[in-house]
């Protein structure tokens, strides 16, 4: 099998399955105990936050574990909104592109009667312009969300700039960096960053933890009540074991960033250089400002659930955007907001990468691709009246 | 458990009767590529009976199946026996569908009754319009509306 879905998730390393052992058969008092054995656990867990926190240039404080990185997204949009409320400011500023734990929480607060202006990103590449924020920005606006990198098309934003203009705009700035965390350095006071999701299973960590960074100063409100956990602000025993794993996880790949940088963009442009060969088809997102593992095209003419099925028994796990893989009667939102309509963009194909992937496994990646490309448009009626000139060719 | 059945999987990876016919007496096509489907459907009819039947389908795994399916139920049958085909046959032959891919059966079943239309309007044959509607169309399109 050839896994090259890591942006769906990743497998945990040897490391972070390592790190969480002794906390569930050996250590595994309650932090909230007060004996010494849940002491000790409870002192785990601070350790943990503190290598964390050191890693984002922030304080151990401001981290705050939750169950991922939808939690997090979740209660950072909710705290930022009840705060701007008491100051009548229900005015809040995100993009078209965001993953759905944002839109949809954005959704709940509108039926609230807070007004969303979502920026629309440059087409094709999917950038946000700083620019596009900065006028977007009123005095009752409360809080501006825009994600580190996109999942599915691995654009990356352009963050410091968005961060400077909501710091001279006196706005929270929260981004969603579950795609960015643990595979580039990010320093949340160099970019200005006031709240950042992170969720520990897309860099290597364990499924079900993640954390919200929060500056200090910012009263967060519980989206769980019942205990005083992570100073009152998430109820909940604390998983230990997913804590631990989560932060060797997040050391190892913020450690080795630059290194498997440097060994997945070779392989990355080899597969998006093997993939631009299918004829009619496009690369979607930025080239440059791109996660080193991210690859997605749209082909003209096919459906991407029967491609992905198809890639399956070839033995390769991917992904698509296509309606029928997102249980909705529409395609990805993220691929109609950089311009594709909804013909092409159902037949969309995106592969994550890790440095562990081979060049063999690149290699096979393409041919596989390209065969089943072929098989599934010489089946198509939109490819037949496509060829015969009898539709106009979007790609 | 796997997304979709065994027969399912069967027929989509070993399709029946792809492919055109240049000199089909009936085509149908049904669906539209903003939906994520399209079914196109040949036959060549003879003394009221379906000698030869072939699909193109642009869509997911289970429209490709559903339309194999639905030929494979048409194959030599009269043209009043395939007018009563139902997408309920092609799901219950499929070994069924999960719920949301339900859609793809009935744009087998328009797509047969479309190329049946294509077929009596072209030869003046008369035809209940109940049966076959002037406007035959993909009803998932129009589901969320």
């Amino acid at each position: 099998m050839i896994y090259a879905d890591n942006a769906a998730t990743t497998k945990m390393s040897k490391t972070a399955i390592n790190a969480m052992l002794p906390y569930m058969d050996q250590v595994y008092g309650n932090p909230s105990s007060l004996y010494a054995f849940g002491q000790e656990s409870k002192e785990a867990i601070e350790d943990a936050r503190s290598r964390i926190a050191g890693l984002l240039n922030c304080e151990p404080r401001e981290i705050i574990f939750t169950s991922g990185g939808s939690e997090a997204d979740n209660q950072a949009i909710i705290s930022a909104a009840r705060l701007g409320e008491k100051k009548g400011k229900k005015h809040i500023i995100s993009s078209t592109i965001e993953h759905h734990a944002v839109l949809h929480t954005l959704n709940k607060l509108k039926k609230e009667g807070f007004e969303v202006t979502l920026i629309e990103v440059e087409k094709e590449t999917g950038l946000i312009n700083p620019e596009d924020v900065k006028a977007a920005i009123k005095p009752e606006t409360c809080l501006v969300t825009i994600m580190y990198a996109n999942n599915e098309i691995g654009t990356i934003e352009p963050i410091s700039e968005i961060g400077a203009i909501c710091k001279e705009a006196g706005v929270i700035f929260h981004t969603d960096a579950v795609q960015a965390a643990g595979h580039m350095k990010i320093d949340v006071k160099a970019e200005n960053i006031d709240m950042l999701s992170v969720s520990a299973h897309k860099f290597h960590g364990p499924k079900g933890i993640g954390f919200l960074y929060s500056k200090k100063n910012i009263n967060l409100t519980n989206i769980i009540d019942g205990g005083a956990q992570e100073r009152g602000k998430r109820a909940g025993t604390e998983n230990i074991p997913a804590i631990m794993g989560m932060a060797a996880a997040f050391e190892e790949a913020v450690n080795n960033a630059e290194a498997n940088k440097a060994k997945l963009l070779p392989l990355r442009d080899k597969l998006i250089a093997g993939l631009s060969e299918i004829p009619h088809s496009v690369i979607n997102g930025s080239i440059d400002k791109r996660l080193p593992g991210n690859v997605n095209f749209c082909f003209e003419g096919i459906e991407g659930e029967s491609l992905l099925l198809l890639l399956d028994d070839k033995g390769i796990c991917a992904s698509s955007g296509s309606a029928c893989t997102s249980g909705s009667l529409d395609p990805s939102h993220v691929l109609l907001a950089i311009g594709r309509i909804h013909d092409v963009a159902h037949g969309s194909l995106r592969l994550s990468i890790t440095e562990e992937n081979t060049e063999e496994e690149i290699d096979y990646i393409v041919k596989a691709t390209k065969e089943v490309v072929e098989y599934l448009r010489n089946m198509s009626p939109v490819w037949r009246d496509l060829i015969s000139g009898k539709r106009e060719f979007i790609l | 458990m796997a997304l979709y059945s065994e027969k399912v999987m069967d027929h989509f990876r070993n399709p029946r009767n792809v492919g055109a016919i240049e000199d089909a007496d009936a085509v149908g096509e049904v669906g539209n590529a903003k939906c994520g489907d399209i079914m196109k459907i040949y036959m060549k009819i003879e003394d009221d009976t379906i000698v030869d039947v072939k699909f193109e389908t642009f869509g997911c795994g289970s429209a490709i199946a559903s339309s194999s399916m639905a030929t494979e139920l048409i194959k030599g049958k009269k043209l009043s026996e395939a007018l009563t085909l139902t997408n309920k046959a092609v799901t219950e032959a499929l070994d069924g569908l999960p719920a949301h891919k339900i859609h793809c059966s009935v744009l087998a079943e328009q797509a047969i009754k479309s190329a049946l239309k294509n077929y009596y309007i072209k030869n003046n044959i008369e035809y209940d319009k109940t049966v076959l509607p002037d406007d035959i169309e993909c009803a998932h399109c129009h589901e969320e509306e």
